[in-house]
């Protein structure tokens, strides 16, 4: 860590609010950002869980993609049924590569008369030249490096939220409203990373400083680093790009066939249809589940594992300890044989074999709000 | 007499007296680590060489390894750090002990940093 060169990082512009609140700040992504507060991970996401938080999340690409059919255009990027997408909503989908695997999952909302995109941060480069070279001539994208991202998490959000925008306790997940908070001009969206009911809001970057440090006055708010962010999507069952997903896993290996819609499966026209809708035909030969080590003892990313005769199954993407679970949890891989809910593994950690079994996600229900 | 306390570069720390040690992660460590949520300690009988692995300490965001500051013969495992692995977030010094050892060359602890030395080491670190 200490080799970082903290000159090359690229700044949020909420900088200033993480300083104040005295965050650590580590690389991430190529950006400056709070692992954690004084407080520490526990404390923040048990926060979370339980009242409101504040997550930085500027460091998400964010942009715009116009043209007559803007939808139909990314629909050969993507398997989703985006024209069936109705303005002011908001839907998961990923870019796949003609191998059917991901190249990225992002959140696509349509605003009428454009769509926008929030992509992860450490993929912006790749799919935002991945998009303008295949829809080249149908759609131009614009990319808004101007825009801070916040994310307000917690079942207290719209309590809080509403005291800005009292609209905002209406909105519902995955829909989409433009509001004023504070004079500023804000795209809401009711969405997150945490299982949780919450909102990403996006803002203006001069303005993002005045909005946090509104939010944060509020006596629910308390601020949440990357750390919390990571073990609540981990306890929400969410697949962090990188490491649950990448370029050789198809959506349906990572339990994503449900953003393939009917149509879709249908009609196909996205890349690596051939392999991913012989997939969801005939099954693939590897699932992503969630794994319950039986002890205390966490199970890591890149631990193996095994079946009872010691065979090697498949390897854990995602692990670590669930503070609201108290106790250890953990994604990965296994053969399809191996896949069912309640079958017995064995996961090797510092050589040692470890009981554990192939657990329902999410560890922690969601509490979206659907009105 | 007064115990010998010692601290290593990876942020471990030794008290000695007489010739048994007690050994454990030093504040600025668990700093480091942040919230601590498990730990793997050795068995009693366990003979460790001075920079062995010895325990392993997980967080909330990753493993990290405890070495063994001085060589010896583990006498004594903290288990209370078994319920209560956040011991060693609050009183890294004190209750958040990790082992107890019967030293076998106490000459050891002259390659290790007194207290005044340690500040000065992590001072030139932040």
């Amino acid at each position: 860590m200490a080799d970082t060169n903290s000159e090359q990082l690229k700044q949020s512009p909420l900088l200033s609010v993480h300083k104040k609140m005295q965050g650590k700040l580590v690389p991430f992504a190529g950006y400056e950002l709070p692992v954690q507060y004084p407080t520490g991970i526990l404390t923040e996401h048990k926060h979370t869980r339980e009242k409101v938080s504040l997550f930085d999340v500027s460091h998400m690409g964010q942009a715009v993609l116009r043209g007559e059919n803007a939808a139909a255009a990314l629909e050969s990027l993507v398997p989703s049924d985006l024209q069936a997408l109705p303005a002011g909503k908001m839907a998961y989908t990923v870019l796949t590569n003609d191998q059917g695997g991901i190249i990225d999952d992002l959140m696509v909302t349509n605003q009428g008369d454009h769509m926008h995109l929030v992509v992860n941060a450490s993929r912006c480069g790749v799919d935002f030249a991945h998009i303008m070279e295949r829809l080249e001539g149908r759609a131009s994208l614009e990319v808004h490096t101007e825009r801070a991202l916040i994310a307000l998490q917690g079942p207290q959000a719209a309590h809080v939220l509403a005291r800005f925008a009292p609209a905002a306790r209406h909105i519902l997940f995955l829909h989409s409203v433009a509001l004023t908070i504070a004079d500023v001009p804000c795209l809401v969206t009711r969405s997150g990373y945490t299982g949780e009911d919450g909102f990403e809001i996006s803002v203006p970057s001069e303005d993002a400083t005045k909005i946090a440090a509104l939010l944060i006055s509020e006596n629910e708010v308390e601020p949440a680093g990357l750390g919390a962010r990571d073990s609540l999507r981990l306890e929400a069952g969410l697949c962090l790009y990188g490491h649950d997903i990448n370029e050789a896993t198809t959506p349906v290996e990572a339990g994503l066939s449900w953003v393939i819609s009917k149509r879709r499966r249908e009609e196909g026209g996205f890349p690596g249809e051939a392999v991913i809708l012989q997939q969801l035909k005939d099954g693939s030969k590897r699932k992503r589940v969630g794994i319950k080590p039986e002890e205390k003892v966490p199970a890591r990313e890149g631990a193996k594992v095994t079946d009872e005769n010691g065979t090697e199954i498949g390897e854990i993407t995602s692990g670590g300890f669930g503070p609201s679970v108290e106790g250890p949890i953990a994604m990965g891989y296994v053969e399809t044989a191996h896949a069912q809910v309640g079958t017995a593994v064995n996961l090797m950690v510092r050589n040692k074999s470890l009981a554990a079994q192939v657990v329902k996600l999410p560890f922690v229900e969601h509490n979206y709000y659907r009105g | 007499m007064m115990a010998t306390v010692r601290f290593t570069k990876d942020h471990e720390w030794v008290s000695v007296d007489g010739d048994t040690a007690t050994v454990g992660v030093s504040d600025y460590a668990q700093q480091q680590l942040g919230d601590v949520v498990f730990v793997e300690l050795p068995e009693t009988g366990t003979s460790l060489n001075k920079g062995d692995e010895a325990a392993v300490v997980e967080s909330v965001k990753a493993a990290s390894e405890l070495y063994s500051p001085i060589s010896g013969e583990v006498s004594e495992a903290n288990g209370a750090l078994e319920d209560e692995p956040s011991l060693i977030n609050s009183s890294a010094m004190g209750n958040g002990w990790f082992y107890k050892m019967t030293v076998s060359n106490t000459a050891e602890l002259d390659e290790l940093m007194d207290e005044t030395a340690y500040k000065g080491y992590i001072e030139g670190l932040d």
